[in-house]
């Protein structure tokens, strides 16, 4: 016998009645039907509530001069798994290291926050948010002046000591 | 008072082609409506919204659809039969849409040229034009599926003249009776056969009405019986290979079948246009006359036809129709499809002795009626109305007797815990073997 034949136990044709089992199921989808609270979200109406964890479009932080936070450590690049941000350093007169190209291509990201959680200036963020449609395929790649003009909210890091964030 | 005299020929003619471009306006519009109405019932049975964007309440959504699969590509297999793959959806719709034309929708109406039939075509054969038509239907459906030269496509044809066969028996016998109660086959006349009985065919004929239900379920091949397009096993049948408006014409083909049906019931079971207990409504041509009824002595009574009944007797009938179009709905969103077996176990093994046996049962109960001279009334019904129930009750319990289904999933569970329970006694009985209780 092979491993996982599971046999079913159904009565044959001549010795089965649906009327009960048909009735009930009459009367439970005609309840539902009655029911006025609906599944549906209507979407662009409405908007469904994000979780605080909910890992989507990334944002720069940007300082109160409106320099971007990033140090140009090259943290996230190197944690990457999906290799999705380019990113070449530079530094500046006073020896304040910073990004010169700093690109993320949305396609390849699997918004896994990798990047938030390693960066050591809290600068790159994966935010709460996923309407990023686009016309064109190379929209796609965010360069740095467009990650530090996204405006949503960022997403909560996941604290070990509130494992479900509650 | 109206001049109530029947319609020259030329008027005839006329207002005939009045009714038939009216009705199939209508049908079509109803049935353009029927889908948006599946679509959303099946949304809210299933805590959804369904369709609301186009249009207030999606109310525009059918013009959208119809547009659409007008303006898309058709696709034609390489290996099929063209002239009968593009003959295989004209065959369905066609006689979809002539059904109609014997249904009676509504009192007749007076107007200046003569009293008219709210009718397309009373036709002496009413009911048997419906039966003979409704049937050549599968015959787009076999040659669809035949002509696509597919494999699922073939079998869904198959199993559709399969089921059409088995079910068109006890849809006729259910209609029998009917026919017998009524003395005739057009459908005027059963409208005016119900009127005069004063009670629905539904009470006397409560077992050909469910019978007829179930039969008709099959005959237009909506769940539970669609075995023809059974998405799961057949992709969707016969018109797997169809697009663009032929796809279009099945679905259309399809729902006016739906409405047909439904339309059908309203009038073999539930009095047609008749408005329940006012008798005010009831009218029939009796020897070129519109009567309303007979008076004790047996002299007919004149009718008096007006607008305003027409167009509440057109109320009762479109709202009795629209009841049935949603029990359709009702019962394709609940429950699930047959098994093949299954089906064909009901339709040959239940249905045909059963139906066979209740027109026995009425034939002879109406024999005894005749005999022991019960006029065609109020007592007449009833008397039939108590064998009916009765007969009904017996048959529902024979079949549920002990022959409930539940879930196999459930059965399992029992099965399991009868072992269980089976060899905890063994155990017992072998640990305490002289039967005493510690």
């Amino acid at each position: 016998m092979a491993i996982s034949v599971k046999v079913m136990r159904r009565p044959e044709a001549g010795r089965t009645s649906y009327m009960r089992a048909t009735l009930k199921g009459m009367s439970l989808t005609f309840k539902h039907l009655l029911r006025v609270k609906k599944v549906t979200l209507e979407y662009p109406e409405d908007q469904p509530d994000l979780h605080p964890r909910w890992r989507g479009t990334h944002r720069m932080e940007v300082h109160a001069d409106g320099r971007p936070k990033c140090v140009a450590c090259g943290l996230c690049p190197t944690v990457c798994p999906a290799n999705c941000i380019r990113l070449v350093g530079g530094e500046d007169d006073q020896g304040n290291r910073y990004p010169i190209v700093y690109e993320i291509d949305e396609f390849r990201c699997i918004f896994c926050g990798m990047c938030q959680e390693v960066c050591p200036v809290e600068a790159i963020h994966v935010g709460q948010h996923f309407e990023n449609a686009e016309y064109t395929r190379d929209r796609f790649v965010y360069d740095l002046d467009r990650l530090m003009e996204q405006d949503h909210p960022t997403t909560l890091l996941w604290d070990p000591s509130d494992p479900r964030s509650e | 008072m109206h001049e109530m005299n029947q319609l020259t020929t030329f008027w005839f003619w006329v207002i005939g082609g009045v009714k038939v471009l009216a009705v199939f306006t209508v049908v079509m519009l109803v049935v353009a409506y029927m889908t948006l109405a599946e679509r959303r019932v099946s949304a809210f049975i299933q805590d959804r919204l369904g369709p609301n964007r186009v249009g207030p309440f999606g109310l525009l959504q059918p013009i959208a659809d119809g547009l659409k699969n007008i303006i898309k590509e058709e696709t034609m297999p390489g290996t099929s039969a063209k002239l009968y793959f593009v003959l295989g959806p004209a065959l369905a719709i066609m006689p979809a849409v002539v059904t109609f034309a014997v249904i009676p929708f509504a009192a007749p109406l007076p107007t200046p040229v003569g009293t008219v039939d709210m009718i397309v075509a009373d036709v002496p054969i009413g009911i048997l034009y419906i039966l003979a038509l409704s049937s050549l239907a599968v015959y787009g459906i076999v040659l669809a599926g035949w002509a696509s030269n597919n494999k699922y496509a073939f079998l869904g044809g198959l199993r559709a003249s399969a089921q059409m066969i088995s079910y068109e028996v006890a849809l006729g016998l259910s209609v029998i009776a009917v026919l017998l109660l009524a003395g005739n086959v057009t459908l005027t006349e059963m409208v005016w056969q119900q009127q005069q009985l004063g009670l629905w065919f539904v009470f006397p004929l409560s077992l050909a009405f469910i019978f007829f239900v179930i039969s008709a379920l099959a005959e237009t091949n909506r769940l539970p019986f669609d075995m023809p397009e059974a998405e799961s096993e057949l992709i969707t049948g016969y018109h797997t290979e169809y697009s663009a408006i032929k796809f279009s014409m099945f679905f259309i083909a399809e729902y006016s079948h739906v409405l047909t049906a439904s339309a059908l019931m309203a009038t073999l079971f539930f009095g047609g246009w008749d408005i329940p207990v006012w008798t005010g409504d009831d009218m029939f041509w009796h020897e070129g006359a519109l009567i309303r009824g007979f008076d004790d002595a047996g002299a007919p009574i004149a009718a008096t036809p007006s607008v305003l009944i027409t167009l509440l007797t057109l109320g009762a009938f479109c709202t009795k129709t629209a009841f049935f179009v949603f029990l359709y709905i009702w019962i394709r969103w609940t429950l699930p499809r047959f098994r093949y077996d299954q089906v064909m176990h009901l339709g040959w093994k239940v249905l045909l002795p059963a139906a066979l046996g209740y027109i026995v049962l009425i034939a002879g109960t109406m024999l005894v009626l005749d005999q022991l001279g019960v006029p065609f009334g109020l007592l007449y019904g009833l008397v039939l109305t108590g064998v009916s129930g009765v007969t009904t009750i017996a048959f529902f319990f024979f079949i549920d007797r002990d022959r409930v289904i539940a879930g196999a999933h459930g059965m399992g569970a029992v099965a399991r815990r009868r072992e269980a329970s089976r060899a905890l006694l063994a155990r017992r009985a072998a640990a305490n073997p002289d039967g005493s209780v510690s």
